[in-house]
């Protein structure tokens, strides 16, 4: 599909949290207020799945939310790309050996979702700014000419 | 509920107004609620059964992971209940240490929760606001920790870093600039007319109701209540310091227990907490910060324990709990339960969400400061049948007021 040069410059955000401890779920608010302020970057939080392009994603995957988690990754619509916060959204992190996760998450997804992997317990913004930077360049490509 | 006039609207578990999973499904009539129940577990990650399965010191990450708010809170209690259970002394300045650092999570905790509220009833001027001025409490938790969240502080008999003199002006800069700040805050918060319309006699917990359901910290101390785990049974180093209640009335406000007491409450915690920082740092005794800083040591000292302990403490959303016991010749830890805050103040919703309209549900959702994260580890299920069971509220409080008796009776 190609998109258009607008697109990949108002990145719109859903977070959606699969169990996590909160502390990237904090680091993820500080990262849209006015210290860091993504928002600069046309980056902004939406309240619905269908409007996202990226889905942050926090979180090991606890049992109960699986389906949920699986759910909201399908009404996104594509292109979109799957970032995941936090070391226990990409390998569980401290939560490992526990009968009620999951996880990770990039063991759940269709095959030939885009992730981006951003580290840190927690992130710091600073590697979210950075991931962000990464979702880019996976979308620009997406764009089709060289610009 | 069957009569025909009223529907039924689940809200969570992933929902803008939520930031974490959880669910409550709300019983309407028109736009007024008639009842509230809740549905916890979503981010039931099996934390307890986790931590039955490592040693006490890999344990404290994992404690700290519960919630990432109060990661202070919860290395806190494991460390004290552990200590309790084997018998451990931390040391005079360890308690000193881990007062400051409770305290300037205290603040954080506060200045966030304003901002969320604020946000919920759609100032978000003021959201950016608080968690502008918030960074810089971060700041100084990274300067002191070298995180900025779960900080890895705490460890068995005392704390990982210490603070040392060369650190005392960054600290008291901070709690100037907190203090030259705080009229501003009270200013939006208790003296803005339209928040005042949204969190006055909204959300209202009755001092009956908050005994009744066994509510804790802000929650209930803005209905009147005068309960706070630093006062009533001191730990860490809060028997040495003065310190009160934080109630409206002691401020001239009434003891209404709705929105706008209880955002009150929180504003006038933070220069208590600064206050009781500077008492500390004014304090502090001299010494090791770690009765036993070779790990192995600890390790095996912790093995041969036999016993039982608990620890509480006022977070900053109310008194939390956890319970730990260790069995000789056994290196993991051998029971480990948590009771954090949000679960006492989840009953208080029922009568706080009654006869209130649908557009208060995310400010009052949000008064008792939930923490899904820290809540959210018990989940009854029947092994032998593999039956789920959830609790009523009348159910949850026999419980809990069984639970307290127990532990009054089973304890000194
Ligand atoms: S990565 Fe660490 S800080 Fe982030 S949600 Fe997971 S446990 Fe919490």
């Amino acid at each position: 599909m190609k998109l258009t040069k607008t697109f990949d410059k108002a990145l719109w955000v859903f977070h959606v949290n699969s169990g996590s401890c909160n502390g990237c779920d904090i680091e993820i608010v500080a990262a849209l207020t006015p210290r860091y302020d993504v928002e600069r970057f046309g980056i902004k939080l939406v309240g619905s799945p269908r409007h996202a392009d990226v889905l942050l994603f926090t979180g090991p995957v606890t049992r109960k939310m699986k389906e949920r988690v699986l759910r909201v990754i399908d009404q996104t619509p594509e292109p979109k790309v799957v970032m995941v916060v936090g070391n226990c959204g990409s390998t569980t992190g401290v939560f490992y050996d526990s009968y009620a996760i999951d996880g990770p998450i990039d063991t759940l997804l269709p095959p030939g979702t885009h992730i981006v992997y951003v580290t840190g317990c927690p992130v710091r913004p600073e590697n979210l700014i950075n991931g962000v930077k990464e979702a880019w360049l996976y979308l620009e490509k997406l764009r089709g000419d060289d610009k | 509920m069957s009569d025909k006039n009223t529907y039924q609207v689940p809200i969570g578990p992933i929902h803008p107004a939520f930031k974490e999973p959880f669910m409550v499904n709300f019983v309407l009539d028109g736009e007024t609620i008639v009842d509230a129940e809740a549905h916890p577990g979503m981010n039931h990650r099996g934390v307890e059964f986790m931590g039955m399965h490592r040693n006490p010191l890999k344990v404290i990450p994992l404690a700290e992971r519960i919630c990432g708010i109060c990661s202070i809170v919860h290395q806190h209690m494991f460390t004290t209940a552990t200590e309790h259970a084997a018998g451990i002394e931390p040391t005079e300045r360890a308690r000193y240490i881990r007062t400051i650092l409770a305290e300037l999570e205290r603040i954080h905790s506060h200045v966030l929760w304003a901002g969320v509220a604020a946000h919920e009833i759609g100032f978000d001027t003021h959201l950016h606001f608080t968690w502008k001025v918030r960074e810089r409490v971060m700041d100084l938790l990274e300067y002191i920790t070298g995180n900025r969240v779960n900080y890895a502080m705490w460890t068995i008999g005392g704390v990982n870093r210490d603070i040392t003199k060369k650190m005392y002006p960054k600290i008291e800069d901070t709690l100037l600039y907190y203090e030259s700040l705080y009229g501003k805050l009270e200013d939006i918060f208790l003296g803005d007319t339209s928040i005042r319309l949204r969190t006055r006699n909204v959300g209202i917990l009755t001092e009956e109701d908050a005994l009744r359901l066994c509510g804790v910290g802000p929650t209930v101390r803005a209905s009147g209540v005068r309960k706070d785990v630093r006062i009533d049974q001191p730990y860490a180093a809060y028997g040495d310091l003065d310190l009160d209640y934080v109630i409206p009335s002691s401020f001239g406000y009434e003891n209404t227990g709705d929105v706008f007491s209880k955002t009150l409450v929180r504003l006038k915690e933070i220069p208590q907490s600064i206050d009781l920082i500077r008492q500390c740092v004014d304090g502090m005794p001299d010494g090791d910060i770690d009765s036993e800083p070779r790990k192995a040591v600890l390790i095996n000292k912790l093995k041969k324990a036999d016993g039982e302990g608990i620890g509480r403490i006022e977070a900053p959303r109310g008194e939390a709990f956890h319970y730990v016991r260790l069995e000789g010749g056994m290196e993991e830890v051998a029971n480990w339960k948590v009771r954090a805050s949000t679960y006492n103040n989840l009953t208080t919703y029922r009568p706080m969400f009654m006869g209130e309209q649908i557009a208060d549900i995310p400010i009052i959702a949000a008064c008792i400061d939930p923490c899904i994260g820290c809540m959210d580890r018990a989940e009854v299920v029947d092994v032998r049948s593999g039956e789920r069971k959830h609790f009523s509220h009348e159910e949850l409080h026999r419980l809990s007021v069984e639970k307290t008796k127990m532990l009054l009776g089973g304890l000194p």
